[in-house]
């Protein structure tokens, strides 16, 4: 079990953060549980390419045990496409703040219901 | 803000070395961590620093807007340019191997210029979305929130 | 000659360049101009790949010269090329329909932006169907994801920016799922070339991760295909996207995710592992069908013209994903032939309802006249506009003499191979709910009155573009050599055999 540490937390995050998307109504929060279930594939690839011991791999005569840079690449990677997500919604809930003046799911889903009956009559 | 004395001292030391930093992890990319996202994270990070201190407005007149997109427009511009360079030279796209007399120089020279492109265009994405943000207005004051 | 030979980098790297130009130029002829070379240049490489592919095979392409499976591999074989004919195709048609199209439906100044959007969009489509690396998959699906949700954002009603927002959370969730699935493919091969992977991954096929993989991948991939439950963001965010928006986001966004599909099931997994070992047929099958009839019914109840059409997509995803879960040479043959015969016919469609926006912004009626009280009588005053969705709806009905008749006759045929009667009866059946919707359309644009019978046709900058599409979709009903001829050769390549 203790082994398996890491696969649990990346777990834990995920299943959080994916509840935190689904369960809550405000906007921001919504971004925060995304980012959180994010996190957890970053800490999904990351560990495994961590060794014990093991340093950057620059070649160097010192070391001869190098983590592997690849899963660290492709998370930064990740973690750049992760802040874009971020960014642009943070920028969307301002924009709908500014249209509905609410960022609460449940208000804004009532301003455009009431929109589209104002329409179809 | 203009009452908060250490601030602006401290600000206007820290800040020519927070440049510095940034130049030094740019460079030192070869040798060791660091590299073109971290430095323009670092650059960016000095002038919403300035912005924070001596205000938003002073901020935009030492990188004004249309700075900041051709920054974010020409680091993509450059890292495609060195892919292409590879293929007006000879080799593949991103080849870096064509770029000089022989395979190592070459390499240095295509990560030298693809990490100026990604330093470029990161400042330059960091201080547009710092921007974006910050020259929003409240709405209805802070305690609407 | 030199240039040719790296026409698979060039297909991106064009219209990637030409998005930060766009950003650098400011202005919005100048950014048109840019964007729209950009995509033509991406479609001429398209098409010098697609008859490359035909003569001499599958391409290698080695970026930065790092071969495979070490370096990034730009890989096409005829299923890839199909692909980028159709999405690259697209952008060149799209393109110049919007200079017009947005001039009325955003504003002036955010112009130069919505083509640098538009020019990473496409790069990220054709990023994700060239590309032979699992992780490039995921990074070119996030660029064009960020770059539509921004597009969908600059719709004129408020509720843009709403739909915009849910289909960033839904996407993004995808996104992260596609990611998990190849992490744990990473994990388990220690590859990320997908053909390397795919021989690795015949050891270990039936070990739990690669089956979480699969499912990972699967779910993930839905959400942006938007198989019928998984399609909720899909109806808000094309209606009030704009016009141009919409029409190249149906013809191709959904259509790229379905390719990442059929890549990932036989090029990768193998259809020994998806289709006989898991009930994964069978689920695709009950999905498809729910798609196929739900979301058609949903259709016929639509109060806003755009939104029915959006509702018809998730039904004809169905037509896509039934195909493929027959995971059958006629079956695969189907859906890939489908996924370009929809792709016009919506197309054409999206484009012809912007000209119906655009023509009542400029008679100055407000905005969305899409609504079938406004619409009543509206072959008076735009025949040519009201026609070309009549004969695209027809495709879409699967009607004999359309693109649309090919698919479904190659639908049917598979499912007769199966033994399965009652599947032909239920495709019949779905395409009638489509008459019902084509219908609905035909009832209020001919045989109602009319409240002006003012001619007021969209500008022709904007007709002749959607019109393109709507012979398109004739033509590629009579003949069907391009389409068919490189679906057959691209489901024999997956597949294998012939029956």
């Amino acid at each position: 079990m203790l082994d398996h540490f890491s696969y649990i937390i990346t777990v834990f995050l995920m299943v959080s953060g994916l509840y935190i998307v689904m369960a809550r109504g405000n906007l921001i929060k919504k971004l925060i549980g995304l980012s959180i279930f994010q996190t957890s594939v970053y800490l999904l690839y990351i560990v495994p390419a961590k060794l014990v011991g093991g340093t950057a791999p620059i070649i160097s005569p010192q070391f001869s045990v190098y983590s592997n840079p690849l899963p660290h690449v492709l998370i930064l990677t990740a973690i750049v496409v992760g802040v874009a997500t971020m960014a642009l919604g943070l920028a969307l809930a301002v924009r709908i703040r500014e249209a509905y003046g609410s960022i609460e799911e449940d208000e804004i889903t009532r301003l455009d219901n009431a929109a589209e009956q104002a329409e179809t009559r | 803000m203009s009452r908060d004395l250490i601030l602006r001292v401290i600000g206007k030391l820290l800040i020519p070395f927070i440049l510095l930093f940034a130049v030094y992890v740019q460079f030192h990319g070869d040798f060791g961590p660091g590299g073109g996202f971290q430095a323009g994270v670092i650059l960016a990070a000095a002038i919403v620093f300035y912005a924070l201190i001596f205000g938003l407005e002073n901020a935009r007149q030492v990188v004004p807007d249309w700075l900041v997109e051709t920054m974010l427009a020409c680091g993509v511009l450059i890292y495609a340019g060195v892919g292409l360079a590879g293929i007006f030279l000879g080799g593949n796209y991103l080849d870096y191997f064509v770029l000089d007399h022989d395979a190592i120089h070459g390499q240095h020279r295509g990560i030298f210029w693809v990490e100026v492109g990604v330093a470029v265009t990161v400042s330059g994405v960091m201080l547009k979305i710092f921007y974006m943000f910050a020259s929003r207005g409240n709405l209805n004051g802070p305690e609407d929130y | 000659m030199s240039l040719l030979a790296h026409a698979p980098a060039l297909q991106v790297v064009l219209p990637l360049v030409s998005a930060p130009l766009a950003v650098l130029l400011r202005h919005r002829n100048a950014a048109f101009a840019v964007v729209t070379a950009g995509a033509w240049a991406a479609f001429a490489a398209a098409i010098a790949l697609w008859l490359q592919v035909g003569e001499s095979g599958v391409i290698s392409y080695h970026i930065g010269n790092w071969a495979p499976p070490w370096g990034i591999e730009y890989r096409v074989d005829r299923l890839t090329s199909f692909v980028l004919l159709l999405v690259s195709g697209m952008a060149s048609i799209v393109l110049p329909y919007s200079r017009a199209s947005i001039e009325r439906e955003i504003p002036r100044e955010l112009h130069y932006l919505y083509y640098a959007m538009f020019g990473l969009c496409l790069t990220g489509l054709l990023g994700m169907t060239i590309t032979g690396d699992a992780f490039n998959i995921f990074v070119f699906l996030e660029i064009s994801s960020l770059s539509t949700y921004v597009l969908i954002g600059l719709g004129r009603d408020r509720r843009a920016l709403s739909a915009s927002y849910r289909y960033l959370i839904m996407g993004s969730i995808g996104a992260t799922f596609i990611v998990l699935g190849i992490g744990f493919l990473y994990l388990m091969t220690g590859t990320l070339n997908l053909a390397d992977m795919a021989v690795r991954i015949r050891d270990i096929e039936s070990s739990r991760p690669v089956l979480a993989a699969l499912a990972f991948l699967t779910v993930g991939i839905s959400l942006k295909v938007a198989l019928f439950p998984l399609h909720q963001w899909l109806p808000n965010a094309y209606t009030y996207a704009p016009s141009a928006v919409t029409a190249f986001l149906a013809a191709t966004a959904t259509k790229v995710s379905v390719y990442v599909l059929i890549r990932f099931y036989f090029s990768v997994f193998g259809e020994s592992l998806v289709f006989a070992k898991l009930p994964l047929p069978e689920i695709m099958l009950l999905l498809s069908l729910l798609g196929m009839f739900a979301a058609n019914f949903i259709a016929i109840f639509q109060d806003n013209l755009k939104r029915l059409f959006a509702y018809s997509s998730v039904g004809q995803i169905g037509y896509i994903t039934l195909g493929l879960s027959f995971d059958s040479f006629n079956g695969l043959a189907a859906s890939i032939v489908h996924l370009f015969n929809h792709g016009i016919a919506k197309g054409a469609i999206f484009l012809l309802i912007g000209g119906i926006v655009a023509a009542g912004a400029k008679a100055g009626t407000g905005p969305l006249p899409l609504s079938f009280d406004r619409l009543a009588g509206l072959s008076r005053r735009m025949p040519l506009t009201c026609f070309g969705i009549v004969i695209a709806g027809l495709s879409l009905i699967g009607v004999p003499g359309t693109a649309g008749f090919v698919s479904k006759w190659y639908l049917i045929l598979a499912a007769m191979d199966k033994g399965q009667w009652w599947l032909v009866a239920a495709i019949l059946a779905s395409s009638l709910l489509a008459v019902a919707y084509v219908w609905r359309f035909v009832e209020a644009a001919y045989f109602r009155p009319a409240a002006d019978e003012v001619r007021r046709e969209a500008p022709l900058s904007m007709l002749l573009p959607a019109w393109l599409l709507v012979l398109g979709s004739i033509w590629f009903g009579l003949d069907t050599s391009v389409t068919l001829g490189s679906a057959l050769d691209a489901a024999q390549h997956l597949i294998g055999s012939k029956p």
